[in-house]
């Protein structure tokens, strides 16, 4: 996957574009999961919001030290290597053990999905079942507007 | 139908290469995109385990995690550009004071 590039490439910029990249192939995955809200908003949000957030930070603030500033400590490298190996086999063998216990299955199987649309039944959720959290994550979005603009200003007057 | 085991075991190296990202790299928007790496491969999780018990929760809680990470990613970076308006640099090894 294109995730090794964010992790490998010396040019931040690079990084962010194979990061766009694994995020259209997230989208895909989503895709061919039957998930295509999902995707529509992985490819909206992610690829396209954030991502554009992010690279013009990047050309904002980048100017004189693209180059990758090194890591003065080797030690660490290896310290750091080996305990995300350690989580990569910890979650792995959770997953692999062959007894991915599902539970239950839930009251919209694929055929109901496909027949009312995914969309439609997300929104309907949305708005019966989870209408405080969407309250919730609305006015969490605008105390992050707001508390951007704050702390991005340049001096209180 | 890809297997769910093989989707949770890409979620899994996301993931770890989300860790990985923080940990080795030193300018501080690349740990920001690996995090939202990591926050991408729960993501993949959620879908895989939405579709596999046929249930809507999951999904519902991707758009929950989406417009977190889109606010996150909103305050951090401009934390970021303000730290740099200070600091002049993006080395993370170099933020270690918390007043100037």
């Amino acid at each position: 996957m294109g995730g090794l590039g964010v992790l490998f490439l010396r040019n931040p910029i690079h990084c962010a574009l194979s990061l766009v990249g694994t995020f259209f192939c997230l989208g895909a995955i989503y895709v061919m999961l039957n998930a295509e809200f999902v995707a529509v908003i992985q490819v909206l949000v992610y690829a396209g919001a954030i991502m554009v957030l992010f690279l013009f930070v990047l050309m904002l603030l980048s100017s004189k030290d693209t180059d990758q500033y090194a890591n003065k400590w080797p030690i660490g490298k290896i310290l750091a290597g080996l305990l995300s190996l350690g989580i990569f086999v910890q979650i792995a063998s959770l997953f692999t053990a062959g007894n991915i216990q599902l539970g239950p299955k839930g009251a919209y199987p694929l055929e109901v999905v496909e027949e009312v649309g995914s969309i439609a039944l997300i929104g309907r959720l949305l708005f019966t079942d989870y209408i405080l959290s969407f309250e919730i994550i609305a006015v969490l979005l605008l105390v992050a507007v707001i508390g951007a603009v704050v702390i991005a200003k340049r001096r209180f007057p | 139908m890809i297997p769910v085991e093989h989707i949770l075991l890409l979620s899994a190296a996301l993931f770890t290469l989300g860790v990985l990202g923080v940990m080795l790299r030193r300018n501080v928007i690349v740990i920001f995109m690996s995090i939202e790496l990591m926050l991408n491969a729960v993501n993949l999780s959620f879908v895989t385990f939405a579709r596999g018990m046929d249930s809507m929760t999951g999904v519902i809680f991707i758009f929950f995690i989406i417009v977190v990470a889109a606010a996150e990613a909103v305050v951090g970076l401009s934390i970021i550009l303000s730290i740099f308006r200070t600091r002049k640099t993006l080395n993370i090894d170099e933020f270690n004071i918390l007043k100037w």
